[in-house]
């Protein structure tokens, strides 16, 4: 039987791949001829800003690892080893650390994006469980190399969390010391995050995010109006709304990355810690299992998630509901998408309830946020429970609000002046 | 006509035979599979080095002051071992009302330190210095009163992570996000200035 002829018609060295493999088909598909709606807002950019981090990660993180040592006794010599004598090395070290933090704002902000125009909706649900799931990869990613440099706040981050484990009744105690390898935080423990952070997690992740996009181009990408740009198709079959991904949203996205890199290459150079948000100043003393910083606060992208578990209190002698309390927090991101019953998709034509609602939600993420990060007050966690009560209220209120809420009429096509 | 059809159509199979072979395939692939996963997640375990670096260690006595609080490390953990004065224990008694769990019954100890100085010997305290929250290190603040801490505070260990207070026993306060007492390890005394952690007392 013989080959048959790819439906391009290329010929020549392109003919004889396409022959055996899809590559033009994949071109075309998912960048030629991927029609993406014309009324593209700035909200659309951090979808690729996110790959852009990723790859950022992917590349500073081989180069980090050619010269960083896992282990308790050389992790933290390595990494000041980095930032002294390999040339460029801190460089090479803030682009990565930075990166982490970028990665959870360009993250943060594609999420709210989805909140913002029902991106979730029928028929994207897939695609934001697939987004959900890499935002819990990302946060076990970015916890395993927030321990890596095995600084005091590494050491002490770490057991906080592995010993959220150990709330669990009856198994708890040996978990945590499984988990650990060692009967507390130690060169086996450190050695285990290191394979999860360079090897597992990064596979698991990238897979994700290839699912991610298949399922997008698959159903095609909402729009601000979330109306849906499949109904109008001219005589060729293609979205009257819609225009190639490339080279119409490449050269766009090549914008929005220029001033990213900007912001990006601003924090490198001029504030590589963060104002010690991005990098954490007991982080800088080595790991001691005999002294606790005087204030043990998580990365700053995990403040939102940290008031949640501090604000709950002890139940039946056990701290097991702050910890239910702060996973819920992440598993009900999942089900947003059949927790939303509003016959409209984008915020632009839906009622007052909704708007209130994500303005509330908005004000509490932010206020746990700040509150995760400070030192325990009264005060702090008075805001955090009712911070946690807005952020709970958003998502399992959903059902009812989204039900009772008044709509706007959808437009048939995108509003769109051209510029 | 299809493959698959082609083969339950063909009169000559023994469908049930078949079904026998995939089904005793299929599981004895599921138990090969489970059995493999075993040594993977058994090899996370501590190693025998790391056992052995659990051993019990020997503390002298003789050197802590009376009042003074004493930190060194078994199985990783920091242990405190407090040379408590008459009017630390004596503390003890005057908070008790504002404790979650006076008489340790929630908490973990050995058998023999579960009473009111949480100890084998009043004088002395042994406690595992990380907070039953989330396993952070409370300050030693035996100074009062401290009004910064609580009005009344009579001395104790205070938590900077997340604010739980504990008494000179390791006993919590009510309002603590801590849910039960500090942990007392396993201890026995060799002789009288020589302190053993991981090993049990056997006869009281």
């Amino acid at each position: 039987m013989g080959i048959v002829a790819n439906p391009y018609k290329t010929t020549g060295f392109m003919g004889w791949i396409d022959d055996r493999f899809p590559a033009t088909k994949m071109w075309k598909d998912h960048l030629a001829e991927y029609y993406a709606p014309k009324n593209f807002n700035f909200w659309y950019y951090f979808g690729s800003l996110a790959l852009l981090v990723l790859v950022n990660q992917l590349i500073t993180g081989i180069v980090l690892t050619m010269h960083y040592k896992p282990g308790a006794e050389t992790a933290f010599d390595s990494v000041e080893y980095i930032m002294r004598d390999v040339p460029w090395g801190n460089i090479i070290r803030y682009m990565h650390s930075t990166g982490a933090s970028a990665f959870f704002i360009v993250v943060f902000l594609h999420m709210y994006r989805g909140l913002l125009y029902g991106s979730y909706q029928k028929p994207r649900e897939l695609i934001w469980v697939f987004g959900s799931l890499i935002f819990l990869v990302l946060m076990a990613e970015a916890f395993c190399g927030y321990v890596l440099p095995w600084g005091n706040m590494s050491y002490w981050g770490a057991q906080v969390i592995i010993n959220l484990f150990g709330t669990i009744p009856v198994i708890g105690p040996d978990m945590v010391v499984w988990i650990q390898g060692d009967y507390s935080p130690a060169d086996a423990t450190l050695n285990r995050l290191f394979s999860l952070h360079v090897i597992a997690l990064p596979f698991v992740l990238v897979g994700l995010v290839v699912a991610h996009i298949i399922a997008l181009h698959e159903v095609g990408s909402n729009n601000p109006d979330g109306v849906e740009i499949k109904k109008h198709k001219n005589d060729k079959g293609i979205p009257v709304d819609g225009i190639p991904f490339h080279p119409y949203y490449t050269v766009k996205d090549i914008v929005g990355v220029t001033v990213f890199l900007m912001i990006f290459c601003a924090v490198i150079f001029w504030a590589p810690d963060g104002g010690g948000y991005f990098l954490e100043k007991p982080n800088f003393i080595p790991a001691s299992a005999i002294s606790t910083p005087e204030h043990i606060t998580p990365a700053w992208y995990f403040g939102s998630f940290y008031a949640i578990l501090r604000a709950t209190p002890p139940m039946f002698g056990s701290a097991l509901p702050g910890v239910i309390a702060m996973f819920g927090a992440v598993a009900v991101i999942f089900f947003v998408p059949w927790l939303d019953r509003s016959p409209v998709k984008s915020i632009r034509y839906k009622g007052p309830y909704y708007k209130i609602a994500l303005g509330l939600f908005t004000v509490a993420f932010i206020a746990l946020n700040y509150y995760g990060m400070q030192p325990p007050s009264d005060f702090g966690t008075l805001i955090s429970r009712i911070g946690m009560a807005v952020y709970f209220g958003f998502f399992l209120l959903m059902p009812i609000y989204t039900k009772l809420d008044s709509y706007k009429t959808v437009p048939e096509r995108v509003t769109y002046e051209a510029h | 006509m299809s493959t698959e059809s082609a083969i339950h159509t063909n009169p000559n199979v023994d469908t049930s035979r078949r079904r026998f072979l995939t089904l005793a395939a299929s599981g004895m692939g599921v138990v090969g599979g489970a059995a493999v996963v075993w040594p993977f997640l058994a090899s996370l375990r501590p190693s025998a080095k790391a056992q052995a670096a659990g051993a019990p260690i020997t503390i002298d006595l003789s050197a802590i002051e009376p009042g003074q609080k004493f930190t060194t490390t078994w199985r990783g953990k920091a242990i405190w071992v407090v040379k408590r004065t008459p009017e630390m224990v004596a503390s003890l008694t005057k908070v008790t009302g504002d404790l979650i769990d006076p008489e340790s019954a929630k908490s973990t100890q050995p058998e023999y330190a579960k009473n009111g100085a949480r100890a084998i010997k009043p004088e002395l305290a042994v406690l595992i210095a990380n907070c039953t929250h989330l396993g952070c290190i409370p300050t030693f603040r035996p100074e009062h009163p401290a009004p910064d801490i609580s009005a009344n505070w009579e001395g104790g260990f205070f938590c900077p992570c997340h604010g739980s207070k504990f008494d000179l026993a390791g006993r919590v306060f009510k309002g603590s996000p801590a849910p039960v007492n500090l942990s007392v390890p396993p201890y026995r005394f060799a002789n009288d200035t020589q302190l053993v952690v991981g090993e049990d007392q056997t006869a009281a």
